[in-house]
C-alpha cells in the first residue's frame, strides 16, 4: 500500500508533462478501482426498503385497513404510544395537537405536523416496533399506517392503505414547510464598545435554584421530573 | 522477605505499606532513584501525610505498575468524574437519547474518544465488522457491495471536524434551565476522522444523469436515514472507519460512518450500510417530524443542515468556578459549519464592551477552535460572554435576536451567545439577559 503523500511529486510531474507521456501515475489513484463486488438485484431488493415521502416510490405490494391496524397497534404499540396514540410518559404522542402549532406549547403529532403520509409507512417499517424494528409484515405496516391516520381523522374508518392510496393522503401541515434554509436570519454587528446601555441589563432567566441540572460529579444522576 | 522480580516487590510494597518493605539490593541497583532506594534500605520513611515537599509521596517510594498493566490505557482513576452524562428526565429511556461531553474538563480541540457525545435513536448496535456491508445503488452505473476490507483499500483521507447535534442548547430556548456547561453545550465534540471521500465512492459506482440526492442509511435498529444533496456529498463528505487514529468506537458508528462536515450531527449517519442515489429527497421521518424548525407563525423550516457560528466560555463555568479575585485566563471553544472561525470576542460586562480573544493554532475549517483571553477579576459581579465571527463575516447572535425571528418552539439550532453570571464568591450561573 502506498501513501498519497508520497505520490504528490509524481502527480505534479504528471501535470507538467500532461499529454506528452503514456498512462499517468494520476490515473492509478482515480476511480474505478474495481474493489468490492457488484450488487445483485436480489441483494438490492433486500435492503432497498425506503419509501419516498413525496410520491411513495419504493412502497411495496400489500395493504392494510384501519380495523386491522387497531389490532396490530394494541399488540405492538400501546405500551409506549397509549391506546389511542396519546403517548405513555415521554414516549411520542401520535395523534391530536391540531391547530396547536402557534400555541405556547405546540403538540407535534402525525396529524398536526407530519407533511407526508408515506413517511409514516417508511418510519414504522424501518424503525418500529421500538424493541424489534423492521420485523412487521408490509400488510401490518400498511394497517398501522391506516390506523394512525384514522386516529388523526385524516382518513375514514373504511380506509385501506396501499401503495396507491397512501401518497394521495393530504396531510394538513404539508404546505407549512419550506425546504430552503433561509438562514442567516440574524445580522448582528460586531460592535466592540458601549454596545448596550448597562442600566438596561437585567437577568431575565436563571438556572439557579431550578433543580433541573443533573449532578456533574460522582455517579450518573437518575433524577426524574418533578 | 526476598523478591524474585520488580512486580513481586511492587505488589508487596502496595500490600504492606512502603516503609516495611525490604527490597533486595540487586533489584535496587536497577532502580532509577538512588535516594528513594536508600530510604527504603534503611527502613525509614520520608513520607509525610499531605502534600510533599519536602517529603516524598508514597508513589515516589514504591514501584509503579508495569507495562501492559492496562493493555488499553485509561484515564487516571482520579478522573472518575470526567464522563459523559445524560439528563434522565429529558427522554423516555436511554436507547433513544443523548449524552453530553464534559467540556468543563477538556483542554483541546480534540475530544477523547471515550468522551465524545452520544446520540442514539435505537440504542448502540454491536456491529460485527466482518459481516458489515456498504451497499451503493440507485441512479448509478455499477451498484456495488463493499466489505470493510474493500473500503480500507481505497485512497484514504484524514480531516479534523466537529460534530454538533442541532439540539445542543435546545433546552435553553425558553429560558435558562441547566446550570452546567456539560448540559448546555456538551452535544458537540471534535475528532480526526480517517476514511474515504464519499466522492471517490460515488465516482467508483458512476453517477447517472438524473442523480441529485443521496439517501444514507444506518445499520442500527432505527435504520437511520437522511437525504443529502449530491453537491454536498461530492464536496467534502467522508465515509470513515477511524476516529483519532483508532477504529471508530461503537458509540460513533463502528465500523463505518458518514461525516458531513459542518452540518447537523444527525446527517452524519453512523453504522453506515447503504447509500442510495436518487433524483429527489426522501423526506424521511428524521427530516420532517424531527430536525425541522417550527417558527412562531406555525410555518416550519426543513433541510436546515448548517451549523452556524457558535462559541462558549469553558472556563470559568458553573462546574469550574473562580477561586478568588486575581488574574485568570478565560478559555473557550468556537466553531462554525461555514468554514473557519475568524474572530472571537469576549465580554465580561454582559455585552456592553468586548475585547478580541486570541485564537489558538490550529484554526481548522469546520473544527473546534480554542480561544483565550486574560482577565483580572476584581471580585465583583460580572457577566461573561463570548461571540464568534466566522470567515463569512457572520456574527454569533444573542438569544434575544434569535427569539425575535424564531420564537421559542424551534428546538434546534440554538447558536446564541451564552452568558455566565459571576457572583462575588466566584460561583458561576447560567443566566439569560434581557
Amino acid at each position: 500500500m502506498f501513501s498519497l503523500a508520497s505520490l504528490r511529486p509524481l502527480l505534479l510531474a504528471t501535470a507538467v508533462l500532461a499529454g506528452s507521456v503514456g498512462p499517468s501515475a494520476a490515473s492509478e489513484v482515480r476511480p474505478p478501482f474495481g474493489y468490492g463486488t457488484p450488487a445483485t438485484p436480489e441483494q438490492i431488493a433486500g435492503w432497498d426498503i425506503d419509501a419516498r415521502g413525496e410520491d411513495g416510490q419504493g412502497l411495496p405490494a400489500g395493504k392494510g385497513d384501519v380495523a386491522q391496524g387497531a389490532e396490530v397497534f394494541a399488540e405492538q404499540c400501546t405500551a409506549c404510544h397509549g391506546t389511542f396514540g396519546e403517548g405513555e410518559g415521554r414516549y411520542p404522542k401520535l395523534a391530536g395537537g391540531a391547530g396547536s402549532l402557534t400555541a405556547d406549547r405546540p403538540e407535534l403529532t402525525v396529524g398536526s405536523y407530519w407533511p407526508f403520509a408515506v413517511t409514516l409507512w417508511d418510519y414504522i417499517n424501518r424503525a418500529m416496533p421500538f424493541g424489534a424494528p423492521h420485523t412487521l409484515s408490509a400488510d401490518d405496516v400498511y394497517a398501522l399506517t391506516a390506523y394512525i391516520l384514522n386516529l388523526n381523522n385524516l382518513v375514514p374508518e373504511g380506509f385501506v392503505a396501499d401503495k396507491e392510496s397512501l401518497p394521495k393522503v393530504k396531510m394538513p401541515n404539508h404546505d407549512n414547510f419550506t425546504w430552503q434554509d433561509p438562514r442567516p436570519d440574524t445580522a448582528m454587528k460586531p460592535c466592540m464598545t458601549n454596545c448596550v446601555d448597562p442600566s438596561t441589563l437585567k437577568i431575565v432567566s436563571t438556572a439557579e435554584g431550578q433543580e433541573l441540572t443533573p449532578r456533574t460529579t460522582g455517579p450518573l444522576d437518575d433524577m426524574q421530573p418533578k | 522477605m526476598p523478591f524474585s522480580s520488580f512486580e513481586d516487590a511492587r505488589k508487596a510494597s502496595l500490600a504492606a505499606g512502603v516503609e516495611r518493605v525490604q527490597v533486595p539490593r540487586r533489584l535496587l541497583l536497577k532502580m532509577a532513584g538512588a535516594a528513594a532506594g536508600a530510604a527504603l534500605i534503611d527502613g525509614r520513611t520520608a513520607r509525610a501525610d499531605g502534600a510533599a515537599p519536602p517529603a516524598d509521596n508514597e508513589w515516589s517510594q514504591s514501584l509503579g505498575a508495569g507495562v501492559v498493566d492496562q493493555p488499553y490505557g485509561k484515564p487516571s482513576a482520579e478522573q472518575v468524574d470526567v464522563i459523559r452524562r445524560n439528563v434522565p428526565w429529558l427522554t423516555a429511556g436511554t436507547e433513544s437519547s443523548i449524552s453530553f461531553s464534559p467540556l468543563q474538563s477538556l483542554h483541546g480541540i480534540i475530544t477523547p474518544n471515550g468522551l465524545f457525545f452520544e446520540r442514539y435513536h435505537a440504542g448502540r448496535p454491536d456491529v460485527e465488522a466482518d459481516k458489515h456491508r456498504l451497499m451503493i445503488h440507485g441512479l448509478v452505473d455499477r451498484p456495488l457491495i463493499l466489505t470493510m476490507k474493500d473500503i480500507l483499500r481505497f485512497p484514504s483521507t484524514s480531516r479534523i471536524h466537529f460534530i454538533e447535534c442541532p439540539a445542543n442548547g435546545g433546552m435553553e430556548w425558553r429560558g435558562a434551565q441547566l446550570n452546567s456547561l456539560q448540559f448546555t453545550h456538551g452535544m458537540v465534540s471534535c475528532a480526526e476522522w480517517t476514511g474515504v471521500k464519499l466522492s471517490t465512492l460515488l465516482e467508483e459506482v458512476g453517477l447517472k444523469k438524473d442523480a441529485q440526492w443521496v439517501l444514507v442509511e444506518g445499520a442500527d435498529g432505527a435504520h437511520m436515514t437522511r437525504s443529502l444533496p449530491l453537491s454536498k456529498c461530492l464536496d467534502d463528505c467522508l465515509v470513515v472507519y477511524a476516529q483519532n487514529g483508532e477504529a471508530l468506537r461503537p458509540e460513533q458508528g463502528y465500523p463505518l460512518r458518514l461525516i458531513v462536515p459542518g452540518w447537523e450531527g444527525n446527517v452524519s449517519v453512523k453504522w453506515l450500510r447503504r447509500i442510495k442515489v436518487g433524483d429527489k429527497p426522501w423526506y424521511t421521518r428524521e427530516e420532517t417530524s424531527k430536525y425541522t424548525d417550527l417558527m412562531p407563525d406555525g410555518k416550519s423550516r426543513g433541510f436546515t443542515w448548517l451549523i452556524d457560528a457558535k462559541s462558549v466560555i469553558t472556563f470559568p463555568c458553573p462546574e469550574v468556578p473562580l477561586s478568588g479575585p486575581g488574574l485568570y485566563e478565560i478559555r473557550g471553544l468556537a466553531w462554525t459549519g461555514n468554514g473557519r472561525i475568524k474572530e472571537v470576542h469576549v465580554s465580561t460586562d454582559g455585552g456592553v464592551n468586548w475585547r478580541q480573544a486570541e485564537l489558538k493554532d490550529p484554526v481548522l475549517s469546520k473544527a473546534l477552535a480554542r480561544f483565550t483571553i486574560p482577565w483580572r477579576w476584581d471580585g465583583k459581579p460580572a457577566f461573561l460572554e463570548s461571540r464568534a465571527v466566522d470567515e463569512t463575516g457572520f456574527v454569533q447572535p444573542t438569544l434575544a435576536a434569535l427569539r425575535q425571528v424564531r420564537g421559542t418552539s424551534s428546538v434546534y439550532h440554538n447558536n446564541a451567545i451564552q452568558t455566565w453570571q459571576v457572583k462575588p464568591d466566584g460561583s458561576i450561573y447560567d443566566v439569560q439577559l434581557g
